[in-house]
């Protein structure tokens, strides 16, 4: 394993730069400076250090994926159109051949999934683990060209006459210049706050999501979840949240599981529930609990995930700047995709800046090719048909989907394949009663279905 | 079965570079005084907030701040200041 990126490649001038007194770094200019190296900054920062540009890249943490962590699973397609044949040298952890999708009563669960070995050749997804995948990742940048200022904060966007000029950091004399500034902070994105394009997001813009990574044997892994050498299997589950709007998931990495929940902020607030015990809650699940027992919980972990949607979305590109990933609200939670988003939005906001370098023009106009590049892909059109799955969310009725109709279905199945001399015409009309009775009627329960299919094909 | 693990135990799997000063502040205790539910006292992933009664005053802990930014936006009156901790401290993961 390679110690830190610190140590490889480019000097960085993080060492050369000190924190007291020095200006080496001070009166250099950039073409451009990105500040955030995870996947959407990283990007963008291998994008135009290839492209020939002078790039900073800037990272908060000891090291690029410090501070970072997600579900996680990474996928191919965006990733290769940046660095083709990627996962051949990259960190990843397993090939994902399945993925289940668990609906939780009680001490029950209702399942559903698809296991195919297409998935394989050509790999469609890998389970990850940030700390080792942004470091590699940062590294092919550096190689690259980009230039690694790490241990660095950046305070604040400076501003000449409304446009972007560069950045202030947390360093002595610590004013890095730039034509354009790709803002990739991530979730929190203090900068894009500062910039005006966005107001502080609403409790229920977003989700708390804590995770733990647990270690197992790796044969103990492949026993359990039915997998051979690298193969890998995920399973996201509903449910069993104290009626919290909520996506569980457990991932099988190597030699280790990431299991985690996550939950809308503003139901976290409301249920007063700690959102460690809500995890707890889970991991004694009997689904989960065999899955997981025997393992040893290596780290704990939480971190916000933008589930606004494209509603939230801001304005992606002004005067000398751009914004990508999780700043930018670019998440598809329905499908637990986010890292693609994020590295396809870096990307376009990198090629955008090659052209406004060639031109000598960082206008908004310029830059605005890359919110025109942003809507004519899968990012804006995956969030524009999920538009309405915020809405449904937020409408107040957590406990309702994400509580009673999950124990319903369990209930209904429990009945249905229990043998007791019941007629199945008994049955089944009970099991559609009584999701009709949770639902509030049988006008509500429709209009619910309808304002679902709505939401999902927007 | 995985034992049931106390919060000291979770945090105490990440490693911490804590800065001498605090990167949160609360704004103004005596909004914390009159606020009903105290929920940050709840939804903190690392319990860095604790209300103290006698002394009329919110405790923040933020050696233990994971960084992830809920206290900033789900505290009812947005008291409470919230900075990235200086350049390479607070949090790592070894994992993530």
């Amino acid at each position: 394993m390679r110690t830190t990126v610190l140590q490889s490649g480019n000097l960085p001038i993080s060492k050369m730069w000190p924190r007291i007194g020095d200006e080496i770094v001070a009166d250099e200019r950039f073409d451009a400076v990105v500040v955030g190296a995870g996947p959407a900054g990283t990007a963008a920062a291998y994008t135009m250090a290839k492209g020939g540009l002078k790039v900073a890249l800037i990272e908060r943490g000891e090291f690029p994926g410090a501070k970072n962590i997600f579900g996680g699973v990474l996928y191919r397609k965006q990733l290769e159109d940046l660095i083709p044949e990627f996962w051949k040298e990259a960190p990843l952890e397993r090939t994902i051949v399945e993925q289940r999708l668990w609906i939780l009563g009680g001490d029950s669960a209702v399942t559903f999934g698809h296991r195919n070995l297409k998935y394989k050749e050509p790999p469609n997804c890998w389970t990850g683990l940030r700390v080792k995948f942004d470091q590699w990742f940062a590294g092919k940048a550096e190689q690259a060209g980009a230039i690694p200022i790490y241990e660095t904060v950046v305070t604040e966007l400076l501003l000449e006459n409304g446009r972007v000029v560069g950045v202030r950091t947390d360093r002595e004399d610590g004013d890095l210049r730039a034509n354009i500034v790709v803002i990739a902070d991530g979730v929190n994105s203090l900068l894009g706050k500062s910039l005006g394009i966005h107001r502080e997001w609403r409790p229920d813009e977003v989700s708390l999501a804590v995770k733990e990574v647990i270690a197992l044997p790796k044969q103990t892994i492949q026993d359990r979840f039915n997998l051979e050498d690298d193969e890998g299997c995920t399973i996201e589950f509903v449910g069993h949240m104290h009626g919290m709007a909520g996506l569980g998931f457990l991932y099988t990495n190597q030699d280790t599981l990431s299991l985690g929940v996550g939950v809308m902020v503003s139901d976290l607030r409301n249920k007063r529930i700690k959102p460690y015990e809500v995890l707890e809650g889970i991991k004694r699940h009997p689904m989960i609990q065999r899955l997981i027992q025997g393992g040893e919980v290596k780290e704990y972990s939480g971190h916000l995930i933008p589930e606004g949607g494209l509603d939230s979305m801001p304005p992606l590109a002004g005067d000398g700047w751009m914004i990508c990933g999780d700043a930018a609200q670019m998440v598809n939670a329905v499908h637990r995709e986010g890292t693609n988003l994020a590295v396809t939005s870096g990307r376009l906001a990198g090629e955008t800046a090659i052209a406004a370098h060639a031109k000598g023009d960082f206008s908004a106009a310029a830059l605005d090719e890359y919110t025109k590049a942003v809507r004519d892909s899968f990012i804006y059109k995956d969030l524009k048909k999920y538009r309405g799955v915020h809405g449904l969310l937020a409408m107040g009725a957590s406990d309702l989907l994400f509580e009673k109709f999950p124990q319903a279905l369990n209930d209904a199945a429990y009945e249905m394949l229990l043998v007791d001399g019941v007629p199945k015409k008994v049955k089944q009309k009970a099991a559609v009663g009584h999701l009709r009775d949770v639902a509030g009627g049988n006008w509500k329960l429709l209009r619910l279905a309808l304002k679902g299919w709505r939401a999902m094909n927007g | 079965m995985t034992q049931t693990q106390s919060i000291e135990e979770r945090l105490f799997t990440i490693r911490y570079k804590a800065d001498d000063k605090s990167h949160l502040i609360i704004k103004d205790h005596e909004v914390c005084a009159r606020c009903e539910h105290k929920d940050c006292n709840y939804f903190c992933p690392a319990d860095v907030y604790l209300w103290h009664d006698e002394e009329k005053m919110t405790s923040v802990a933020y050696e233990n701040c994971i960084e992830c930014g809920t206290c900033r936006l789900a505290c009812p009156d947005f008291n409470i200041e919230w900075l990235y901790p200086t350049g390479g401290y607070g949090i790592t993961y070894k994992y993530g």
